[in-house]
C-alpha cells in the first residue's frame, strides 16, 4: 500500500491559508468601508443639509425653489451641451494622436506627454486671457458674439480634457498589443479609418469612457473660463447661487451630482449596446 | 524572368544603419510551403514583415504573382498573415473575426456566413462561431486566427511563429493541421519559426538563416543531413564535431588523438589542415557492430527522454552524444563506463575549423 504525504500536509496547511484569507479580505472590507465614508459623508451631509430649508422640517423645498429657478435649467442643459461637444472634439484629436504615438512615433511620445500636460501648468485664467486677446481681433474673431465665444469655450474645454483623455486613452492603448491588432487588420484589407473604427475604437471603450466622464465632471461646472467669455453656463450660475443662497446650493450640488452620474450611465448604456450590435 | 509565385531578389533591409537582412534571394513555387528557420535576430521576421507590406527593403524587389509589389501597402496585397500573439479582435466573436476582411470587402451577408461556416468547419470548431475570443483556449485562438487568414482566399499566407506561444502537445497537434489546411487548400505559405522540428516537420523547403543572411535553401532532408555551412550543421539537429587532422585526403582520413576515422569521400583540404569531423548522434552506436569507425571513451551522463536516451561519451577534452532508440529491454549504460563508439564512414563529413 501506497501512501502519500502530499494530501496530509496540504491538510496541515489548509487552515492557516483560510485564515489569512479571511483576514486579508477583512482588510479589503475595512478598505472599502473608509473609502466609502470618505466619499459617502460629505454627500450625505449636502443632502441632509439640502433637506432643511424649511424650518423645523425636514423636506424638499430647496428642491423646488431650485426647479423654479428660470436659470437653473437653462445653465445646466447648456454645459451638458458643451461637455458632449467637448468630449467629442477631444477623442477626435486624441485618440488619433495617442493611436499613432503608439504605433509609429514612440519617440515623440516625451512631447505629446509634455503638451498634453499643460493645462495642468497654465492656469485657467491665464489660458482664457491668451485666448481672449488670440481670438478677439480679425482674422480670428471669435469673441464677438455668444455663439461664437460658445465654440472657443468648446475647444478651451477640449484642451482642458487632454491631461485626462490622453493618459485614459494611452493606457487602453497600451493594454493591448495594438501593433499585432491593426497589422491583422490591414493584412485583412482594412484602411487606416476602418481600424480605427472597427478595432481601436471598440477595445478603447473602457478608457474612452473614463476619458470622457473626467472630462465631463470638469466641465460641466468649471467657472473661470465660462466668466471671462461671458457664457451663462452651469459654472457661473452655480457661484452665483453659492454667494445668494443657503440652502439651494447644496440642493444643486446633489441634483448636479445625480444628473452627472445619470448621464454617464446613459453613455456607458448606449457603448455596450453599440458594441453588442 | 523567374518562375517562382513569391519572388523576393536582392532584397536587404537596414534599421537606422544597422543591417537587418543582406542580400535575400528565394523563389516559391505556387503552393509550397517554405519556412524561414534562424535564431532570434537573424532576419526572418523582418523578411516576412517585408513579404506582408508591413517593412519596406532599403533595396530589392518583392513580386507576387508575377506583380511586383516592393512598395504596395500591406490592405492590398490579399495576403493572410496569422501572427504569434493570435492577433484576434477581442471586441468581436469568433465568426466576426473570421469575416472581418469579408465584411471590409463588402462582400454580402450570406455569402460572407457560408463562408464563415465552411471556415469554423475547416479548423474543426463550428460551434465556436458565437463565442469571444477570451472564451477560447491558445490553440483554438490560433486556428481561428489561421481561418480568418484564410476566410479572404489570400493568394499567400504567411505565419509568424504562430506556435511558440502554446504548449508542446497543442503545437504538435496544432502542427499538423497547419499542414493538413495547407495541402487540402493548396496555399503558398511562408512559415516563420525558430523551432527546428517544426520547419523540418512542416516545410517542402527550409531557408536556413542567420545574421541576416542565408546559409542555406533546401527540403529538409538536405538541410539535416547535408548541410553546407557549420552554422546549418549546429543549428538543425543535434551535431557532435570532433577537431581532427587530415591524414589522407584521398582515401578521406583524418586523425582525432592518433586514432585514424574514415571519413568515406575524398577531402577538400591539404594534409595536416585542422578540421571538423560532423556526426548526427543517431549514426553513432554503443560496441562495435555500428561501423568500421571506433572511438573509445567514459560514459559522462545517460538522459533519459523516453523515445530515445542520450548518452554523451568523454573522449579526453572532447565528447560525443549518441542516442539510442529506447525498448523495454534495453540495458542502459552507467556513468564511468567504459565504452566503445563505432560509426560507419558515410556518416561522417568534415568542414573548416572555423
Amino acid at each position: 500500500m501506497t501512501i502519500s504525504t502530499a494530501p496530509v500536509s496540504a491538510a496541515v496547511k489548509a487552515p492557516a491559508a483560510e485564515v489569512a484569507a479571511k483576514g486579508n479580505r477583512l482588510w479589503s472590507w475595512l478598505f472599502l468601508l473608509a473609502g466609502a465614508l470618505y466619499f459617502l459623508v460629505p454627500l450625505g451631509a449636502t443632502f441632509y443639509w439640502s433637506l432643511r430649508a424649511e424650518k423645523g422640517r425636514l423636506g424638499v423645498e430647496a428642491y423646488r425653489r431650485l426647479f423654479a429657478d428660470a436659470n437653473f435649467l437653462p445653465t445646466f442643459s447648456e454645459s451638458i451641451v458643451n461637455a458632449i461637444i467637448a468630449i467629442f472634439l477631444s477623442l477626435l484629436i486624441i485618440v488619433p494622436t495617442a493611436y499613432w504615438v503608439t504605433l509609429r512615433l514612440q519617440g515623440l511620445r516625451p512631447a505629446v506627454e509634455f503638451i498634453t500636460l499643460l493645462p495642468f501648468v497654465i492656469p485657467a485664467v491665464v489660458l482664457v486671457f491668451g485666448l481672449i486677446r488670440m481670438y478677439s481681433r480679425p482674422p480670428l474673431l471669435l469673441t464677438a458674439t455668444y455663439g461664437s465665444s460658445r465654440i472657443l469655450l468648446v475647444c478651451a474645454y477640449a484642451a482642458l480634457s487632454f491631461p485626462y483623455m490622453f493618459r485614459s486613452v494611452d493606457n487602453g492603448l497600451r493594454a493591448m498589443d495594438v501593433r499585432a491588432l491593426t497589422e491583422a487588420a490591414q493584412s485583412l484589407g482594412a484602411s487606416w479609418g476602418t481600424i480605427l473604427r472597427k478595432v481601436i475604437f471598440p477595445n478603447l471603450r473602457v478608457a474612452l469612457l473614463s476619458g470622457a466622464l473626467l472630462t465631463f465632471a470638469i466641465v460641466i461646472g468649471e467657472l473661470t473660463i465660462a466668466l471671462f467669455m461671458a457664457q451663462h453656463t452651469f459654472g457661473p450660475y452655480m457661484a452665483n447661487l453659492t454667494r445668494s443662497k443657503v440652502y439651494e446650493p447644496s440642493a444643486m450640488a446633489i441634483v448636479a451630482f445625480a444628473l452627472t452620474w445619470a448621464a454617464m450611465g446613459m453613455i456607458a448604456y448606449v457603448t455596450r449596446e453599440g458594441k453588442r450590435r | 524572368m523567374n518562375s517562382g509565385f513569391l519572388s523576393l531578389e536582392g532584397v536587404r533591409k537596414e534599421f537606422k544603419g544597422v543591417l537587418a537582412v543582406d542580400t535575400f534571394d528565394l523563389e516559391v513555387a505556387p503552393g509550397e510551403f517554405v519556412s524561414f528557420l534562424g535564431p532570434s535576430g537573424c532576419g526572418k521576421t523582418t523578411t516576412l514583415r517585408m513579404v506582408a507590406g508591413f517593412e519596406h527593403p532599403s533595396s530589392g524587389t518583392i513580386r507576387l504573382a508575377g506583380k511586383d509589389v516592393t512598395f504596395a501597402k500591406p490592405n492590398e496585397r490579399n495576403i493572410g498573415m496569422v501572427f504569434q500573439s493570435y492577433a484576434l479582435f477581442p471586441n468581436m466573436t469568433v465568426a466576426d473575426n473570421i469575416g472581418f476582411g469579408l465584411r471590409v470587402r463588402k462582400e454580402p451577408a450570406a455569402a460572407r456566413e457560408a463562408r464563415v461556416a465552411e471556415l469554423l468547419d475547416l479548423i474543426h470548431l463550428p460551434a465556436k462561431g458565437k463565442s469571444y475570443p477570451y472564451e477560447l483556449s491558445g490553440g483554438q485562438q490560433q486556428r481561428v486566427a489561421l481561418a480568418r487568414a484564410l476566410a479572404i482566399r489570400p493568394q499567400l499566407l504567411l505565419l509568424d511563429e504562430p506556435l511558440s506561444a502554446l504548449d508542446a502537445k497543442i503545437r504538435v497537434e496544432l502542427r499538423s493541421e497547419i499542414r493538413r489546411i495547407q495541402r487540402e487548400l493548396g496555399i503558398t505559405t511562408v512559415y516563420v519559426t525558430h523551432d527546428q522540428e517544426e520547419a523540418l516537420s512542416l516545410s517542402d523547403r527550409i531557408v536556413v538563416m542567420s545574421a541576416g543572411q542565408m546559409e542555406q535553401v533546401g527540403t529538409p532532408f538536405e538541410i539535416y543531413n547535408y548541410p553546407k555551412t557549420s552554422f546549418v550543421a549546429s543549428f538543425v539537429g543535434t551535431l557532435n564535431q570532433l577537431r581532427c587532422t587530415v591524414t589522407d585526403a584521398g582515401s578521406g582520413d583524418v586523425a582525432f588523438d592518433s586514432q585514424i576515422i574514415r571519413v568515406g569521400s575524398p577531402i577538400q583540404f591539404a594534409k595536416g589542415t585542422r578540421v571538423l569531423m560532423m556526426l548526427r548522434p543517431e549514426e553513432l552506436h554503443l560496441g562495435e557492430r555500428g561501423g568500421e569507425n571506433r572511438l573509445s571513451g567514459t560514459v559522462d551522463s545517460v538522459t533519459f527522454l523516453g523515445g530515445v536516451v542520450r548518452v554523451r561519451v568523454g573522449l579526453g577534452d572532447s565528447n560525443l552524444t549518441l542516442d539510442i532508440l529506447n525498448e523495454r529491454t534495453l540495458r542502459l549504460p552507467t556513468v564511468g563506463e567504459q565504452q566503445t563508439l563505432s560509426f560507419p564512414p558515410h556518416a561522417c563529413w568534415v568542414m573548416a575549423e572555423n
